[in-house]
């Protein structure tokens, strides 16, 4: 309920708007009133007083009534509409912002499918709220309220039945709407759990077929199916039952008023036209009423949405400008972790624990390690995607949490490990750190990537769209782009997470040589998980839950570290003394004098 | 349904019409065939209920006319004078006739109740049969058709279509049902009552229609735009949600801001506009509407006073039938205007229904030839004989395959991205047909055979390694689902994963995200290796199954591979070394033909295209 307040405080910067709404729901609301007074004019003044001209003239009344209302009705739709747009508008835009603020830490806990969520369904129902609910609950009182009025004004003893069948209704309804509310829950979950096995069914045909699974799977959908079946059967028995019976309401309001309005009118203190009013009248008060009713479950729904976009807008990031924070100036690239420890939950297990190295500018450090040793843990810290727990990093002196984000992260370059293309022309991918580079420092960037060849090979060339609906590129060739988009910012620091295990050892070559012309003369950090990539790094981190056990250049670190030697020879598959591993040696002995001219 | 069904109709909405309306219809109503008798009954309660809902104004015509006023305006019906005892007073009169009143509203309840449950209950199942149709055709088809298309489109088929066809075919037919009845009952009694009163308010019917039909035409085209733009918004979102990361790495948080505002204000102009238009329809036919009834009223207003017609003594028309007019009038235009939107919904749902059809009548690729036999248990025997392959037209993907493995042999397949070289193990597993030449099994022809008691017999671990969302347990299980949970943890601990699953929260019981987002890429290749050493098969495929593992990782699962390869005919797709050195023979595949072929040794001596290969990963030591 708060946070559906906080949602309507949204409507600020529209309160004309809102306000236009209000004051077109009012007229709306007496010239609907007023129809059934006219009705009851004609039949008593007209009719009864045998009034050919009063009858013609109050019909014609009728009809001007009804077109005031329908351009205030209109009015207030489009203005509703108008209000409630600008009101998700701007929540998803306050939502995008703050999301795309959030550090890394917020990402790792929450699922790309919720923040979707949240940002389209739980906006697209605070918006219905704001649009129809809110303007359909006040709509809803102000008739009931005007028609109530009417039914007392006319006569006080039978406007008592509405007295008797509001209340018999509402607790209908709140019967029937308790015990529909955890039906269609249940009905979205099976739903949802049906989807899911499709999904994986159809992503993991594969799987399925090589496992000879279609029976467990259609089995396993069967189930699902029918779950769905009888939940929906339920939903439909309940709707079968309720339905009619709050229709059921609305008759015997209309019977008491004939009934009981009819025996007025025998005894003479009611005419006609006022029973037939009345009738009008009631019926005008009991179908706001079951509004009013949808409106309030509805209220619930939106509230709990409305709470869950507010539980994003104010998450604090854990990363955070200081207000006193300084641009970070042209930088060497010197690079110091200072008994640097991480965990990346309060409570949580150490990641990092007293990590103490200082990378020189144009050094080239390599990072060695098991899967979640801590090497990425290392590399996200020094863009401040995450702060560090204690110790501290400095960039040529300067502690990374004393800077603006910006300064920090424009003079580092950064290929991740699984590339993610954003949907666009290849340009625009290259571009995407320096969005107004000219096109010859894009080619240039694009050669020295080793991606100029394929990217002309497209008929579009540069303009070939990728990513979302566009090509689909190569894992080795994405890699290239990614390579190419980072030199053409031509950082101070680099940082490249190795990912060549899916592609060939030609493409891998050249990739590798690509990388190493990037590397020249920038302080670089590579996570390696070959071992070719490492021989000519200045310092070789060897770390192990998440401390470095070893530092040094390859052949140190091969004579004293026995992890490391484990690691060099697990990549030679055996070991050099066997035969084949004279084979590789010879080969390397022969590409030697082959590579010397 | 009442809540969430709109998001899900939209996606199917933007399509184009039907191409044969009648013959989907006819196959569409085909489903509801088996449900004849619901349907007589559901018909018969329609009737029934249309003549209460018909009965209740004229009962209340008849009570203004009969006792509200004095004298009587018209003469008392036959049926009512054989009701009211003789003498009765005007009480009494409208007493009996206000409880007949209550009874056909609490009938005309309860017989809309039944509908509303014969309705659902008969939808119900017919979706369920088309949904199991729809899943049990998509498993029996090969993998052709799922390169040919998306897993999305598919999605949507058995989501949005079916969802569409429920609503379409089981609520809205009937409810097109019921309303044509009520109209015609309506019309019916208002020609009865009064043919010209009738007639001078039929005449609002066409512009009521023309206007309806403009309107409709034009939302949709503005609620497509609407909903294509919130598409925008949506496809936006995910991705820079799914990239946040490198968002932040190049600062280019404003920059996408500014993206994202522009398909923002599209779809806010978009649905203001769509919006805007909806406010303006039903304001219109509120007006028509009430122009109906101020012509009822005036008209019959006109005709209550003029001159009494000799025989009756009355006026033409009396206040009692225009009381009656008044209510039929409200039912008579408010189905019109619900008839002209289903009708649109009809055109939907019979485009969906025809996506629905084609997908079910699209025949396998694969089949059992009719006198397939059942594989018996096999050595492991493996031949490829002069096969060529192509996945469409005439794009040669493997030309002139020739290999034999023997039993208990390890062949590693080598080559360039792009090769072919997952083509020669997915004809093996028959996942397609080959198009000249042969592949055997022991002397059996993999055609020759069903496709599930040859695939029983092979294991297989895919690059792209994929995990159902459920325990740890559940994944390695689905190798052999009768297998016990120690065999599970030994095949685990033989693919050296057991170590990290036990250090995982909940160990074997974790719960795995969507396709296993909770673990890494090398993580999730050990469960699909630990899978595979379940299935215990005779004949191993490996395809690139330890990509993603850390090389002092792969090291110990090399142990456990080795162990596994032992004894089994093993097809191997690598980029590394190691598994490769191995081999008994390895195979240089590139641009779908073999090259080379030979012990590794034999390979490197050669000095070809696999010398190439694996001396280049050394090459960047000397480069520099």
């Amino acid at each position: 309920m708060k946070s559906l307040l906080r949602a309507l405080q949204f409507l600020k910067p529209y309160w004309h708007w809102a306000v236009g709404t209000l004051a077109a729901m009012v007229i709306v609301t007496v010239s609907g009133l007023v129809v059934p007074r006219l009705t009851q004019a004609i039949i008593d003044q007209g009719i009864a007083q045998r009034n050919v001209n009063l009858v013609f003239w109050l019909a014609l009344a009728m009809v001007g009534c009804a077109l005031l209302r329908a351009l205030f009705e209109f009015l207030q739709g489009t203005l509703a509409a108008r209000s409630a747009q600008g009101v998700a508008y701007d929540m998803r835009n306050a939502l995008y912002s703050k999301i795309q603020s959030l550090s890394f830490s917020y990402h790792d806990k929450a699922q790309t499918g919720q923040l979707l969520t949240r940002a389209t369904s739980d906006v697209e129902m605070v918006h219905t709220f704001v649009g129809m609910g809110a303007v359909q609950f006040v709509s809803a009182l102000l008739m009931i309220a005007g028609a109530l009025a009417l039914l007392f004004l006319t006569d006080w003893r039978l406007a008592l039945i509405i007295l008797v069948i509001a209340p018999l209704t509402f607790a209908l309804f709140g019967f029937f709407a308790a015990k529909a509310r955890p039906l269609f829950r249940e009905v979205q979950q099976r739903l949802a759990d049906l989807n899911t096995i499709l999904q994986e069914n159809l992503g993991g045909v594969r799987v399925v077929k090589a496992f000879v699974r279609e029976p467990y799977e259609a089995e396993r959908y069967g189930n699902a199916n029918r779950d769905l079946y009888t939940v929906n059967l339920r939903v439909g028995r309940l709707v079968a039952t309720a339905m009619p019976m709050i229709f059921l309401m609305a008759n015997l309001g209309l019977v008491a008023v004939y009934w009981l309005g009819g025996y007025q009118a025998i005894g003479g203190r009611l005419t006609t036209g006022e029973v037939v009013a009345f009738a009008n009248y009631i019926m005008m008060a009991f179908f706001p009423m079951l509004m009013l009713g949808m409106i309030i479950a509805m209220i619930a729904q939106a509230g709990a949405s409305a709470e869950r976009v507010f539980e994003i807008l104010d998450a604090q990031s854990e990363v955070v400008e200081r207000p006193d924070a300084v641009e970070l100036p042209p930088i060497e690239g010197c690079v110091a972790f200072e008994h640097v420890s991480f965990r990346y939950f309060h409570s949580g297990r150490w990641v990092l624990h007293d990590v103490d190295f200082v990378a020189e500018p144009g050094q080239t450090i390599a990072l060695l390690g098991a899967t979640g040793s801590g090497k990425s843990t290392i590399i996200n810290l020094i863009p401040r995607f995450y702060d560090v727990t204690e110790g501290r990093i400095t960039v040529d002196g300067q502690d990374v949490r004393d800077v603006t984000l910006n300064s920090l992260r424009e003079q580092i370059g950064i290929v991740l490990q699984e590339t993610t293309l954003f949907s666009g022309t290849i340009r625009e991918n290259i571009a995407f750190g320096q969005p107004d580079a000219p096109m010859e420092e894009i080619v240039e960037a694009a050669r020295a990537a080793e991606a100029h060849d394929f990217i002309v090979s497209f008929p579009d060339g540069y303009e070939t769209r990728v990513g979302g609906r566009g090509t689909t590129l190569s894992g080795g060739q994405k890699q290239r782009i990614a390579i190419a988009r980072a030199l053409l910012l031509d950082p101070r620091i680099l940082i490249l997470d190795d990912a060549t295990s899916s592609v060939d050892y030609e493409t891998e070559y050249r990739i590798q040589q690509a990388l190493e012309r990037l590397m020249q003369g920038r302080t670089s950090f590579v996570i390696a998980q070959r071992i070719a990539t490492v021989l000519n790094a200045n310092q070789i981190l060897v770390l192990e839950r998440g401390r470095i056990v070893a530092r040094g250049q390859h052949e140190k670190l091969l004579r004293e570290s026995p992890i490391y030697a484990e690691i060099y020879y697990s990549q030679l598959g055996g070991g050099l003394e066997e035969t084949a591993g004279n084979v590789v040696r010879d080969a390397w002995c022969i590409t030697d004098t082959e590579m010397t001219p | 349904m009442m809540f969430g069904g709109r998001h899900m109709r939209g996606l199917a909405q933007g399509t184009a019409k039907p191409v044969e309306m009648g013959k989907t219809t006819r196959r569409l109503l085909h489903y509801f065939h088996l449900y004849r008798v619901g349907l007589i009954a559901l018909l018969g309660l329609a009737l029934v209920g249309t003549l209460l809902q018909v009965a209740g104004p004229y009962l209340t015509g008849v009570a203004v006319d009969q006792f509200l006023q004095f004298p009587a305006a018209t003469p008392r019906p036959t049926w009512l004078d054989r009701l009211l005892p003789v003498g009765a007073d005007r009480s009494t009169g409208l007493t009996i006739t206000m409880i007949l009143l209550l009874a056909s509203y609490l009938l005309a309840q309860v017989a809309q109740g039944g509908q509303l449950y014969l309705m659902n209950v008969i939808g119900q199942r017919v979706l369920l049969t088309m949904r199991t149709q729809i899943f049990e055709r998509i498993q029996t088809l090969s993998l052709k058709f799922f390169d040919r298309h998306e897993a999305g489109d598919l999605m949507s088929r058995l989501v949005n279509d079916t969802q569409v066809i429920n609503q379409v075919f089981s609520i809205g037919l009937v409810r097109a049902l019921g309303i044509t009845m009520q109209v015609i009952g309506i019309s019916i009694a208002m020609v009865a009552l009064n043919w010209r009163l009738a007639l001078v308010s039929f005449t609002i019917l066409p512009v009521i229609v023309i206007t309806t039909v403009l309107f409709s035409h034009r939302a949709r085209t503005a609620f497509r735009r609407s909903r294509e733009t919130l598409g925008d918004v949506s496809a936006e979102l995910e991705e820079n949600i799914a990239n946040v990361r490198e968002v932040q790495a190049f600062s280019r948080e404003e920059e996408t801001m500014a993206e994202f505002q522009r398909v923002n204000v599209a779809n806010r102009d978009a649905v203001v506009t769509a919006q805007t238009l909806a406010s303006a329809f039903s304001p219109a036919l509120n007006v028509l509407s009430t122009v109906a009834l101020a012509i009822v009223i005036g008209y019959g207003g006109y005709l209550v006073l003029t001159p009494p017609a000799p025989p009756t003594g009355g006026g033409l028309v009396s206040v009692g039938v225009i009381v009656s007019f008044l209510a039929y009038v409200r039912h008579f235009y408010d189905p019109i205007r619900q008839l002209a939107n289903l009708y649109a919904r009809l055109q939907e749902a019979l485009a969906g229904a025809e996506r629905i059809f084609d997908l079910l009548d699209t025949e396998p690729e694969i089949v059992s030839a009719p006198d397939a036999i059942e594989l018996p248990p096999i050595e492991g025997h493996v031949v490829f004989d002069h096969v060529h392959f192509a996945y469409k037209g005439d794009e040669q993907v493997l030309q002139d395959i020739n290999l034999e493995a023997l039993p208990g042999q390890t062949v590693a397949l080598v080559g360039p991205t792009g090769a072919g070289k997952t083509t020669v193990v997915n004809l093996l597993a028959r996942f397609y047909d080959v198009d000249q030449g042969a592949v055997r099994i022991d002397g059996y022809d993999v055609r020759q055979v069903t496709p599930e008691s040859l695939r029983q017999q092979m294991g297989i671990v895919l690059q792209d390694t994929f995990l159902f969302s459920g325990t740890v347990i559940d994944n390695i299980r689905y190798g052999r689902l009768d297998a016990d949970d120690e065999e599970v943890i030994a095949a685990a601990r033989l693919a050296n994963a057991d170590q990290f699953i036990t250090r995982l929260p909940e160990g074997y019981q974790t719960q795995l995200g969507e396709r296993g987002r909770n673990l890494s890429q090398g993580q999730r290749q050990l469960i699909a290796i630990a899978r595979a050493v379940l299935a215990d098969p005779r004949v191993l495929i490996l395809d690139e199954a330890t990509s993603s593992v850390d090389t002092r990782t792969e090291l110990l699962i090399q142990h456990a591979l080795d162990e596994l390869l032992k004894g089994r005919t093993s097809f191997v797709i690598a980029h590394r070394l190691s598994t490769i050195r191995n081999a008994d023979q390895v195979l240089t595949i590139n641009d779908g033909r073999i090259i080379e072929r030979g012990t590794h040794e034999e390979l490197l001596a050669a000095r070809g295209m696999y010398y190439e290969l694996y001396t280049s990963q050394f090459r960047r030591r000397e480069g520099t």
